[in-house]
């Protein structure tokens, strides 16, 4: 097991390396104008110079070589050239972290509390009205594209609540009201997508022998289906948290910029516009970081529960 | 025990009860039969065709046939549209005669017999922008859907069956999945000339991969079955062994994966337009609608020029959900019974 973790961990390094490579290579195509805001009254002189003071003059290798040998030595990600002048990344991130695992906790939370619930009741009443209204609500939330429902929730949802548009800003931060429509959009996604799931799982369970065997014990319907079957069809469910949990800090990208929200998904698109290529690579890695530590638990946390399993022998297949 | 039975199998078991007492008459059913020699080298797989059998069980289906029709509708009427008459151009910026006899912008006219379903904040015909910009949605969709299951199917099949290739392309998947998709087709679309050809490209650079895994998990199960292996000992060549043998397996998942990959794009088009990197500005689509009708929001009365996007963009995407559903069950071979 441990020799196990330690290659797997080997492994995340290596796709680290490699992703912010490609990611790297990719933000220096961006075109050159977009560095200079006053581009057209630039003489070649002075493109020249603006060029040698980034470092983008010299050859990429030798670039990519600078960027990771800081990286790696002094844990350096660099400075922001325009998003803030000359702040080093990691101070512009810090503060900002927290509020996006804030929000990506609590919506992983209220899907959690909502979604379980909703796939067992589904799967209890199987082919009865709930579970015939259950997927009639999980099909409109997987079809309808999440683009168009954040914008009604947030319209429809501040005039119900009774609060501004614009929100979340510096002053309305710790008031509560405030993040239940952010929240709320974040986790309709998750909530359909895990009682989905769930009760796909618990269905094919019930047919299963051991079922049969704890009917015939005696076992009352409520007691089988929580302590017999949900435990069974929340194994394979458990590996996907981690990683839904990473969809959903990622997936802030247009919840944060729709709410204004102080977190690291707006920011993205942001700094993207802006060219401000060391923002950009530090925020892939640390979107990547999460994304394969985000894989990496949910394997582990599928041992843990499942003694059945065991990961080493696999190989890492999975 | 009731219990042991599965559901469906008794209801088949039903069914084929009752068909054989509406066939047959009480006094045939209990008659000696005569033999016919014909009769008994008959084989029941002959009159089986799994294409026939599909399709009879897709029409079964009729909330999904009704949604096709709808969307063969749609498809159809985003062509015909601009051939009616009294049509107008989706990027012509319509002038008025105010009552000063000057000629103004129409800005943000409320729907009329003449622009039906009014203009935008520069005077262009919604009516027309709408259709447009459905035509232009649904073929981007369909166009990365395309694309996503040809490349995944080949390189999936790669990926399976040449075991040389398996290392590198595992790895490749291990890389690739782990950049979320969405900083790909913001880069990709920032970086490149904005148009339909870059956010197509964006968007089906990393989609691919999953259809690959896909084929490639189902390529390593069937590959060395029995049959297979005896096909290949009898000399078929590899490509017939693939095109005949394994592929016809997969159609049922690949179909749906399409069918839900094309809301996916669509739904990325909205998203990329929010963020404003999306399509150059002649070039309407459904999120360029949704982008520009949620400024007005706000202002109760303009509010439906973002409602009828909405409402198109959520037909086509719930029809293509529900028929993807819908074929992926037809094609299974155990629902044909």
């Amino acid at each position: 097991m441990g020799s196990y973790i330690a290659k797997r961990l080997l492994r995340s390094v290596l796709t680290l390396v490699i992703i912010l490579t490609i990611v790297f290579i990719l933000v220096r195509q961006m075109p050159l104008e977009g560095y200079f805001p006053n581009f057209e009254k630039m003489t070649p002189e002075q493109i020249k110079n603006g060029l040698h003071s980034m470092g983008l003059d010299q050859p990429l290798p030798v670039q990519l070589y600078h960027f990771f040998r800081d990286l790696i030595t002094k844990g350096d990600l660099g400075t922001s050239r325009i998003y803030r002048q000359n702040v080093p990344v990691a101070e512009i991130l810090a503060p900002k972290i927290p509020v996006s695992v804030r929000l990506g906790t609590m919506s992983l939370i209220v899907s959690l509390l909502l979604g379980l619930p909703m796939g067992t009741l589904m799967a209890k009443y199987k082919g009865k009205f709930f579970d015939h209204f259950g997927t009639g609500v999980i099909v409109l939330i997987e079809a309808v594209p999440a683009a168009v429902y954040y914008l009604f929730i947030q319209f429809y949802g501040t005039e119900a609540l009774g609060i501004g548009m614009t929100m979340l800003g510096d002053k309305d931060f710790n008031n509560w009201q405030y993040w239940i429509l952010p929240v709320l959009s974040m986790s309709l996604g998750n909530i359909a997508y895990y009682a989905m799931w769930l009760r796909r799982y618990m269905v094919d369970e019930s047919t299963k022998d051991y079922v049969l065997l704890a009917r015939i014990k005696g076992a009352g319907e409520g007691r089988i289906m929580f302590r017999h079957i949900f435990r069974n069809a929340f194994v394979p469910m458990v590996q996907y948290i981690p990683t839904s949990f990473l969809n959903t800090v990622i997936g802030s990208i247009y919840i944060e910029s729709l709410y204004s929200i102080p977190g690291m998904g707006g920011l993205l698109v942001d700094v993207i516009k802006k060219q401000d290529n060391a923002m950009v690579q530090a925020i892939v890695l640390l979107f990547a970081c999460v994304g394969v530590i985000g894989l990496l638990l949910g394997d582990l946390m599928m041992v843990a529960l499942d003694p059945r399993i065991s990961l080493a022998k696999k190989g890492g297949d999975k | 025990m009731a219990l042991l039975k599965h559901p469906r199998v008794d209801a088949a078991e039903q069914r084929a009860t009752e068909a054989l007492k509406r066939e047959l008459s009480e006094q045939e059913l209990f008659s000696v039969a005569p033999f016919d020699e014909a009769e008994t080298e008959r084989t029941g797989a002959e009159s089986y065709s799994y294409w026939r059998s599909t399709l009879r069980a897709f029409r079964h289906n009729r909330v999904a046939m009704f949604l096709l029709s709808l969307l063969v509708i749609i498809v159809l009427f985003t062509f015909i549209q601009p051939l009616l008459p009294g049509q107008f151009d989706p990027n012509l910026a319509n002038n008025t005669v105010n009552a000063k006899g000057q000629t103004v912008p129409m800005k943000n006219t409320p729907p009329d017999s003449v622009h039906w379903l009014g203009t935008n904040n520069i005077g262009q015909d919604l009516w027309a922008r709408l259709w447009a910009g459905t035509r232009n949605s649904l073929f981007i969709g369909i166009a990365v859907a395309l694309i996503e299951a040809l490349v995944g199917i080949v390189m999936g099949v790669l990926w399976g069956y040449v075991r040389k290739l398996d290392f590198f392309f595992t790895e490749l998947y291990n890389v690739l999945d782990n950049i979320p998709t969405t900083i790909v087709l913001i880069l990709v679309s920032f970086i490149l000339r904005p148009g339909m050809g870059t956010l197509i490209f964006a968007m089906s650079v990393t989609g691919w991969i999953g259809m690959a895994r896909f084929v490639r998990n189902q390529v390593l199960i069937i590959r060395d079955r029995d049959y297979n292996v005896a096909s290949r000992t009898l000399g078929t060549a590899t490509w017939r062994i693939i095109l005949r043998n394994l592929l016809p397996y997969l159609v049922s998942v690949i179909m749906l994966r399409m069918a839900l990959s094309i809301p996916g794009a669509i739904g990325s088009e909205v998203f990329i337009t929010y963020i404003g990197l999306g399509l150059p500005s002649d070039v309407p689509s459904l999120g360029k609608l949704i982008t520009e009708g949620r400024k007005l929001l706000t202002s109760p009365s303009k509010r439906y020029q973002l409602i009828y996007p909405t409402i198109v963009l959520s037909v086509v995407t719930v029809s293509f959900y529900i028929i993807g559903n819908a074929f992926s069950d037809a094609a299974d071979p155990r629902n044909h019974l």
